[in-house]
């Protein structure tokens, strides 16, 4: 008689022999004739959807190779996870990064296969001039050599809300192109009724990074840390204090509302709360399909003694795609990687992401291919942020920031940034703390990755 | 007279021990010594470069000044989500196991919170206090009260320790309502026979006799707000505006998680650790002796 234990002990087994074959048949199938490249991502939906189109387009467009795209989460997620899995042994091929971590990939040394040397070992040809300086910039290391693909990027930029400018009097088909404009523009917004006539999202990124660069001012040392791991802060510039406490300033008349960290001030545009916004150029396709009302996209302003009339290009945010090493890495795949790569570099494909997306082109042709389609006159103001990206070439403080454990800064003053709008200190005191702090970080990050 | 269990077998008692041993030894005791060992040492992120470097990592942590700040909103976090949390459970209990209508209506709505996901219950929250798009934020503004915890610490310690200790309010009222209804009867009639009111026999009889109940509740209410409220401010405040709402245990999670310093982090792990063992020590060699086991 079959007792409940053999039961048990058959049920087990069977169930077990049955997840051994599932797994094993698709394995073993794809083994002989496909090489699988594991791609970590950290986009969600619906542009994670739109990545895993591409690596389906690719896949569906040859034999040799197949790419296994998976969400790992949000950006610091997904760099958590591929840390894991490195130290466990088990990086994935290809992860995405965001602009942030792009120091701290680039210190992890034997983690990470860079891509120029990648497609040098593989025969594939790769035309690092064909990417946008401001973008190429941001990837390469001291020596020009691109460390990682770009891909996705955005830049800030300024939108409006044109219903609002036309009831305070304002031209509607003129943003402010400089800070004393823009100040100007908010009391009139301000005393047309509007309960906060300008937010920024991404405080650090837009309102000091960004600045820097279109101030051709260094935001740190080391050419913004591009020099070396023994960069140091450099925001008590006068250009930094001059903002920061025009900012304070102007949250205190009730012209600038702070609407918290990162991303979270996004809302407030499209619900028609505030009328003028600096925030990622990606923010465009959630205005389109939430706004009700006209508006526009403008180049972020700026101040005329110190841009010299002359404002540089500002630099990228968004994320590139790096390759992780591991020991059991075999030379064909990484050929497979590469392949992938070819293709993720085409204009063609660069152009119809951009277009899906609202992305910056990362290369030159494909803003020429989006031009061509006509992309730009059906969408006034979809060029903004690749032009202003492009508009000079890029110099050493605009060409980006290379600096270790730049997420936790960010923080750091987005801290000290919070204490000011709280009336707890002023413009110099919050930068003067954010040095410090954020020093310790760089010292911190210098330490454990020297050697 | 003390019963004792033989086995035949001597290894099947190590046998049945087993799974206890290795879960305490793969969960437990593995991790904390993980902690530990890192905690010594200085890395880069990918484990690459390692250095070991004493007390380094403490000292670091111990003199940053923004270190003890955040030990101090620990300390105002926790006492008052344990306070709020207790008494009001209390409360609530005390009412619930009186003879009223609907009793068990009650009783099923107010244990309700407990089965939501710290994460959930904070979303709830924020789309209730939020200034821009929350409900009750809206009206306080319209009220003329300048209400925005993005900006003022003030309220956002308030709205954290308000939704944490909301969370936990089932929990409590769930064991606060077991101890009532464990006290005999026949006492607190003998006691109203003598005279006594519903407060003096509350005071003198009811909250003594659940002192058992009390006391272990204040040991897990502590042990929740120090450990488990990280999902609630993670959602509400990440810590902020400035370092107003930053915990100690969210502290470990920003610095070793999103700032990549597992040496600093795994050093706050460690006093972490202390400090925990540290309080329940206290409190069972001290509150305990005060505690009535019926």
């Amino acid at each position: 008689m079959l007792t409940r234990r053999k039961l048990a002990l058959l049920t087990g087994a069977a169930t077990t022999s049955a997840l051994l074959f599932a797994a094993a048949l698709p394995g073993s199938a794809l083994a002989q004739t496909k090489t699988v490249v594991d791609f970590w991502h950290g986009l969600p939906q619906p542009l994670g959807g739109q990545l895993e189109q591409i690596v389906k387009d690719f896949n569906d467009s040859q034999q040799a190779v197949q790419v296994n795209a998976s969400y790992k989460g949000s950006y610091p997620e997904t760099m958590q996870a591929a840390i894991a899995a490195f130290r466990a042994g088990n990086a994935p091929h290809i992860v995405q990064m965001f602009e942030v971590g792009t120091a701290t990939m680039m210190a992890a040394g034997p983690a990470v296969k860079p891509v120029y040397q990648l497609m040098q070992e593989t025969g594939a040809s790769f035309d690092p001039d064909a990417y946008i300086p401001a973008v190429k910039g941001y990837y390469s290391s001291k020596d020009g050599k691109m460390m990682a693909l770009p891909f996705n990027s955005s830049t800030a930029i300024m939108f409006y809300n044109k219903d609002a400018f036309t009831k305070a009097g304002l031209d509607p088909n003129k943003a402010p192109t400089t800070w004393p404009e823009l100040v100007d523009a908010a009391k009139k917004l301000k005393a047309s009724g509007s309960s906060c006539p300008f937010t920024t999202s991404w405080p650090t990124w837009v309102q000091l990074e960004q600045l820097g660069a279109i101030h051709n001012t260094p935001f740190a040392t080391q050419a913004n840390g591009y020099g070396g791991l023994n960069a140091e802060l450099k925001i008590d510039a006068p250009l930094y204090v001059k903002h920061v406490q025009t900012l304070i300033d102007m949250q205190k008349d009730g012209l600038f509302k702070y609407g918290g960290r990162d991303n979270k001030p996004d809302a407030l545009f499209p619900s028609g709360e505030c009328a003028m916004i600096q925030g990622s150029s990606s923010l465009r396709s959630r205005i389109l399909k939430e706004a009700t009302f006209a508006w526009g996209a403008a180049p972020l302003p700026y101040w005329p003694e110190f841009a010299n009339n002359d404002p540089k290009n500002g630099i990228i945010g968004g994320a590139a795609f790096w390759v992780m090493t591991s020991p059991k890495r075999t030379p064909a795949e990484y050929k497979a990687v590469s392949q992938f790569f070819t293709y993720l570099a085409k204009p063609e494909v660069d152009a119809k992401w951009h277009m899906d997306t609202g992305y910056v082109p990362v290369t030159l042709k494909g803003i020429e291919i989006a031009k061509a389609q006509g992309y730009y006159e059906k969408n006034p103001g979809a060029d903004v942020p690749a032009a202003q990206l492009t508009r000079t070439p890029t110099t050493e403080n605009s060409m980006g920031l290379r600096l270790g454990n730049l997420p936790e800064i960010r923080n750091i003053i987005q801290e000290e940034l919070e204490k000011a709008f709280q009336g707890q200190q002023d413009a110099k005191q919050a930068l003067d703390a954010s040095i410090k702090r954020g020093n310790t970080v760089l010292r911190n990050f210098e330490r454990a990755n020297k050697g | 007279m003390q019963r004792r269990v033989t086995f035949d077998n001597r290894l099947l008692p190590y046998l049945l021990l087993a799974p206890q041993v290795t879960v305490t030894l793969v969960f437990f005791i593995w991790p904390a010594a993980n902690a530990i060992w890192q905690s010594v040492h200085l890395q880069d992120a990918f484990g690459i470069r390692s250095e070991f470097v004493w007390f380094e990592n403490f000292t670091h942590v111990l003199s940053d000044p923004n270190y003890l700040d955040t030990l101090k909103v620990t300390v105002v976090f926790s006492i008052a989500v344990t306070v709020l949390a207790m008494g009001v459970a209390l409360l609530l209990a005390v009412l619930a196991d009186s003879k009223i209508k609907g009793a068990r209506a009650y009783k099923t709505l107010l244990i309700w919170p407990y089965a939501l996901a710290p994460a959930v219950a904070a979303v709830l929250w924020m789309f209730i206090f939020n200034p821009d798009i929350g409900s009750f934020g809206q009206a306080l503004r319209a009220l003329g009260y300048d209400w925005d915890y993005r900006l003022n610490g003030g309220q956002a310690l308030v709205m954290v320790i308000m939704a944490a200790s909301w969370k936990q309010v089932s929990y409590n009222f769930i064991f606060f309502l077991a101890g009532l209804q464990a006290i005999p009867r026949s006492v607190m009639e003998a006691a109203s026979i003598d005279g006594a009111g519903p407060m003096r026999r509350f005071w003198t009889i009811t909250f003594p006799l659940l002192s058992p109940t009390t006391f272990f509740l204040l040991v897990v209410d502590m042990v929740y707000a120090f450990f488990e409220t990280f999902g609630t401010i993670h959602a509400l405040t990440q810590g902020g505006p400035g370092k107003a709402t930053e915990t100690l245990i969210f502290r470990v999670y920003q610095d070793g998680v999103v700032n990549n310093d597992l040496g600093g982090s795994s050093a706050q792990s460690v006093i972490l650790m202390v400090i925990v063992i540290a309080l329940t020590a206290v409190q069972f060699r001290f509150v305990e002796r005060k505690v009535h086991y019926a």
